[in-house]
């Protein structure tokens, strides 16, 4: 593997070269979306210019190359964050589709008077399908709180669990003040204290370095694949195989079948079991190939090491600022800043570096629960990648000195 | 002037910082909440007297410079208005932040109204600007809440 060099990293980036009004773009919106490596962008063009076809269907050359790449890329996501079988993996259009498809599953079974512990650090992903659970099968739903630091309070969560727990379902990594949460130390701890499956959300995980599910104990893991330096519209959902060959189909159509007739219908197992109809097919091929530049090209813990090291100096230079907040401050964080200032709004924030040429995010980040708890109405949030420079984070300060010029 | 101090005027700032008749208003008629589901701004608009005739309107809330100025010189520029003239006052607001083609703003028949037209430049602002007229509006049809994001 190439030494990591920042330098040449970041021409691998062929978006992270243009301006922004004038002004050289500095992405700071990568817990949003993650920018595309050229290996994922010509690996997408390939396919569409030489070997575009449906799986599954034909006798003809293409659409068995395509069938063959499609169970490669599934092969290859599946050792890369360590699944224990292949067919456990099963991609989906993201990490809300993969929630959604998991709380579907479990509508089957769960019944009234059964609890989900949740956190109130949970992006409205991992929140609202359970909401909508619990309302129609008359679920209980309990929210462990956060500390003012931005951890999961881990005395509350653990009182939670009780001998009706049937799901325990938290975040790796939260989305808005970046903190990493012991999942390996929750799941051991769900499983040990109650009957619980365990779903992690490693949406805001997984672009971070690298994870390896087997390690982790749990029952579900989802995430998205454009966070991952993917394409958009592709995710993962994996699951235990027996859990899921339980579940009823998600969706249903083509190639999830058995047999059809008109006297009654029968269901593949996994993974086609939970991919009806033409799926993402260049979707999955460009994930695995953001994988594979991820493994091959640049090297989780190199990445992982320079992400910190931008994030210990954006740290220092923002903790500089008078009137600013960084709101999330736990020992153990991916690169993601988010932060308040006495005198500016978040949106108005973003609209300034926005003509300096700084994309970040502005609002509450899907994760209204938790800024009720800060009682806020939003954040301004900075998140990296390991694409990130000191010279972006510097970029970001100058951007908020105007800030506080127009409203200091 | 770049496009930033067209929409950060010294008005909309000033505005902003002290904004005009914040506060809730005792005793009034007609109240209405405004959210921006985007963001999660709310905006509460409370009108003493009604349509025929607004006598004072103040405001409380959360929000960014604009929605915040916007509402605080809607405040002034509603009072004692009624009946067509405010609805056409309303409109005219409205009219120069929504619509497609580039207004005519005459600064001197807008007053500091017009400080609003820089907004346009900033598409994901428009809905800051235009949030506490909405709010307005629900609360003289006596409809409790407005979201930026449904249709009416």
């Amino acid at each position: 593997m190439p030494e990591f060099n920042i330098d040449k990293i970041r021409a691998a980036f062929p978006i992270l070269s243009r301006e922004i009004g004038n002004k050289p773009l500095v992405y700071l919106d990568s817990g949003a979306t993650a920018q595309k490596p050229k290996a994922v962008i010509d690996r997408l063009t390939h396919f569409y210019e030489f070997e575009n076809a449906n799986i599954h269907r034909g006798v003809h050359y293409l659409s068995m190359n395509a069938t063959t790449e499609y169970d490669e890329a599934r092969e290859t996501i599946a050792k890369a964050i360590g699944a224990p079988k292949v067919e456990e993996v099963i991609f989906t259009r993201g990490a809300t589709e993969s929630v959604n498809l998991v709380s579907n599953g479990l509508s089957e079974t769960l019944v009234e008077g059964d609890e989900i512990v949740l956190t109130l650090m949970e992006h409205h992903a991992n929140f609202v399908p359970w909401q909508i659970l619990a309302e129609k099968k008359g679920l209980t739903l309990k929210f462990a709180n956060v500390t003012d630091t931005g951890e999961i309070d881990m005395e509350h969560w653990k009182s939670l669990f009780s001998s009706k727990t049937k799901l325990a379902t938290f975040t790796h990594v939260s989305n808005a003040l970046g903190t990493i949460n012991p999942v390996k130390e929750m799941t051991a701890f769900a499983k040990d204290k109650s009957d619980a499956l365990v779903l992690i959300d490693g949406a805001q995980a997984v672009p971070h370095g690298k994870v390896n599910i087997s390690d982790l104990g749990c029952d579900f893991y989802v995430f998205s694949g454009h966070k991952v330096f993917g394409p958009d519209g592709i995710g993962i959902l994996w699951g235990r195989g027996e859990l899921l060959n339980a579940f009823q189909p998600f969706q249903s159509g083509g190639d999830m079948i058995e047999h059809v007739s008109v006297s009654g219908t029968t269901f593949r197992q996994i993974p086609e079991r939970f991919e009806a109809g033409t799926p993402n097919i260049s979707g999955a091929i460009g994930l695995a190939a953001a994988f594979d530049y991820m493994e091959n090209e640049v090297g989780w813990e190199a990445a992982e090491a320079h992400e910190q090291s931008i994030l210990k100096y954006a740290t220092e230079r923002l903790s500089e600022i008078e009137g600013l907040h960084i709101r999330g401050t736990a020992p153990d964080k991916v690169g993601v800043i988010s932060f308040t200032m006495d005198s500016a709004h978040p949106h108005d924030i973003g609209t300034i570096l926005d003509t300096c040429g700084v994309a970040i995010r502005a609002g509450h980040h899907c994760a209204q629960p938790l800024m009720e708890h800060y009682k806020i109405a939003g954040t301004a949030r900075a998140s990296l990648a390991f694409y990130n420079n000191r010279e972006d984070i510097d970029a970001l300060i100058t951007g908020l000195e105007k800030v506080q010029r127009f409203f200091g | 002037m770049d496009d930033l101090d067209d929409l950060y005027q010294e008005i909309i700032l000033s505005h902003n910082k002290r904004p005009r008749n914040e506060g809730e208003l005792n005793p009034h008629d007609h109240e209405a909440e405004g959210y921006n589901p985007l963001c999660g701004d709310r905006l509460q608009v409370y009108v003493r007297g009604g349509s025929d005739q607004i006598e004072a309107v103040q405001f409380t809330g959360e929000g960014c410079a604009i929605s915040r100025a916007s509402a605080s010189m809607m405040t002034e520029s509603v009072k004692s208005l009624g009946g067509a003239e405010l609805e056409a006052k309303i409109a005219e607001v409205l009219q120069i932040l929504t619509a497609k083609e580039e207004p005519t703003v005459d600064p001197f028949e807008m007053g500091e109204l017009a400080a609003l037209v820089g907004v346009r430049k900033f598409p994901p602002r428009v809905k800051c600007a235009t949030l506490a007229w909405h709010t307005l509006q629900a609360a003289l049809r006596d409809k409790n809440s407005i979201s930026t994001e449904s249709d009416d």
